[in-house]
């Protein structure tokens, strides 16, 4: 089978020509580092994306706390995330990298503050 | 409050704490930086989504923890920001500059500095700036004001969306609205190529499925109070099909991703000259505007579409405000830069014989297989294949040595013959 994509590692954006069979990438055109290979594999196989999105945060000169997932997680999970994340509250003093969710939605992965925020 | 600086720089996001950490690092103590939002970061702030730092920091991050890394560098380093300040003129004067500033705690105040680092950021295009004809109801608003509004207000902006324009920020609005619920119906784009990057492209509308209609625009706004549908219009070079050639799409939101004017009110009423390409300050290869003193960088100098580079270009401009501070002055002879085939523009204006400049440049329009040539008027300095250029990629080189004899400097992209 042959898939074109466009890898999303970094700004330049290649236009890779994916060849695959059921369970192994064969051959990979049009990358023009290591990274785009890596990321054929895991795009065809198991699509994943960081995801951003906010939390509210009580007792801050700021309202909503931007957060993220540590690492990269199943592409379709992205949505229940951050449904998770919009029920959560948290009180500052909050520092970046403070884990928010542990494990978020059993992925593994932790969602953590992207900003600190100190005490109003 | 002390009112005497070596130098003042006005605008805390990236380009502006990259010029402090720079002249710190260049021997220069005696700095302020003003900024007229409550906390230092500027746009970085409300950019949530990660993509920032791949190559200054060789990781990927947020755009607030971008920003705090600098900030946290800025504090560490003792450097003074005084926040809720807005800088309302520049004055030149003999041997300093006068910079009237209006803070909300200490008033007016007239600060004097020898040097003045002009990073102020952009702002977007609006709907007046591309005059969308139609009713004027509510729910019309910039994608970075949608932005602003959600990742730092906790506002959505609204739940049926049309975005116009392919910009990188209305792109990632798309990804953001779609994650919160909202529908993105499509994206609308006068031009036959994306305004965004590619990898925005992929992550944040194919994703979704979010239609996107290139060569398209908007022809009409219809609603009473609130803006209840658009009409798209296919464009054939440039004109919009007959009425019958249209569509519609009901909306609640129209949300503009068209475009960035770098802000130079303030470096206007300095005397500072702009260029119409970049509509930033025309500077030499030191950065620094033809007001003599007054330095820029970061998006008021040229549109930037990485954070990353703003920072670098930032951490030039500070290394030669300091330069210029401790009296290395004397220039050798200069000679200009020119855009040759499918360039759009090239800063700086001009750069020094025998000295380094490092050159910006985007194309006109996306091109494949073609070569980059930088050359002077006797010989080459530069040649390379670039298998895809596109207009959202900013090129950036350095020329280690402007050959002594050079009577200019020309960037072309040179079509490939086969």
């Amino acid at each position: 089978m042959k898939k074109e994509l466009i890898c999303i590692n970094c700004p330049m954006g290649c236009s890779l020509e994916v060849t695959y069979d059921a369970e192994k990438i064969i051959e990979v055109k049009g990358n023009d580092c290591a990274r785009g290979k890596d990321y054929a594999a895991k795009e065809i196989f198991h699509p994943e994306r960081i995801v951003t999105t906010t939390v509210c945060v009580k007792g801050a000169p700021i309202v909503v706390l931007p957060v993220k997932t540590e690492k990269s997680v199943p592409k379709g999970l992205a949505f229940k995330i951050v449904q998770a994340a919009s029920k959560i509250t948290v009180n500052a003093p909050v520092k970046a990298g403070d884990v928010i969710i542990r494990n978020v939605l059993g992925t593994g992965v932790n969602l953590i503050a992207s900003r600190t925020v100190e005490r109003d | 409050m002390k009112l005497n600086f070596d130098a003042l720089i006005i605008g805390a996001g990236p380009a502006g704490l990259g010029a402090a950490l720079s002249l710190k690092e260049n021997g220069i103590d005696d700095i302020l930086i003003v900024d007229r939002e409550d906390s230092p970061g500027g746009i970085l702030l409300q950019c949530i989504h990660n993509g920032f730092g791949l190559h200054r920091f060789k990781e990927e991050l947020t755009g607030p923890e971008y920003a705090e890394r600098d900030i946290n560098l800025v504090r560490e380093r003792n450097i003074d920001i005084l926040l809720n300040t807005c800088a309302l003129d520049i004055i030149s004067e003999e041997n300093h500059k006068t910079v009237v500033l209006l803070s909300e705690d200490k008033g007016l105040l007239r600060a004097k500095a020898k040097v003045v680092i002009l990073a102020m950021g952009c702002r977007e295009r609006n709907r007046g700036n591309i005059a969308i004809p139609g009713a004027r109801p509510a729910g019309i608003l910039t994608a970075g004001f949608a932005q602003k509004m959600m990742n730092m207000l906790g506002h959505p902006p609204g739940n049926e969306i049309v975005i116009l324009g392919s910009g990188d920020i209305g792109l990632i609005m798309a990804r953001r609205l779609s994650w919160e619920g909202a529908r993105v119906k499509a994206v609308i784009e006068a031009q036959a190529y994306p305004g965004g990057l590619n990898r925005n492209i992929v992550q944040c509308l194919h994703d979704f499925d979010i239609p996107l209609y290139l060569s398209h625009t908007i022809s009409n706004i219809l609603g009473a109070k609130r803006i209840e549908s658009v009409e798209v219009a296919p464009l054939d070079h440039g004109v919009p099909a007959k009425p019958e050639g249209r569509f519609s799409l009901a909306c609640d939101t129209l949300l503009l991703s068209v475009g960035l004017i770098p802000e130079n009110e303030l470096s206007l009423k300095a005397g500072v000259i702009l260029d119409p390409a970049t509509r930033g300050a025309v500077v030499d290869a030191n950065l620094m505007t033809s007001v003599e003193g007054i330095f820029a960088c970061g998006n008021v100098l040229q549109v930037h579409d990485l954070a990353d580079n703003v920072s670098e270009e930032a951490a030039c401009c500070g290394k030669s405000a300091a330069r210029y501070l401790v009296g290395e002055r004397v220039k050798k002879r200069e000679i200009p830069l020119k855009t040759g085939n499918l360039v759009r523009y090239v800063l700086p204006a001009c750069a020094e014989v025998g000295k380094e400049v490092i050159v910006s440049f985007r194309p006109i329009s996306p091109a494949q297989n073609v070569t980059l040539v930088i050359k002077t008027d006797t010989e080459e300095l530069l040649r390379k294949k670039e298998r895809k250029i596109f207009p959202s990629i900013m090129h950036r080189i350095n020329l280690k040595q402007i050959p002594e004899n050079a009577a200019y400097l020309e960037v072309s992209f040179v079509s490939e013959e086969k």
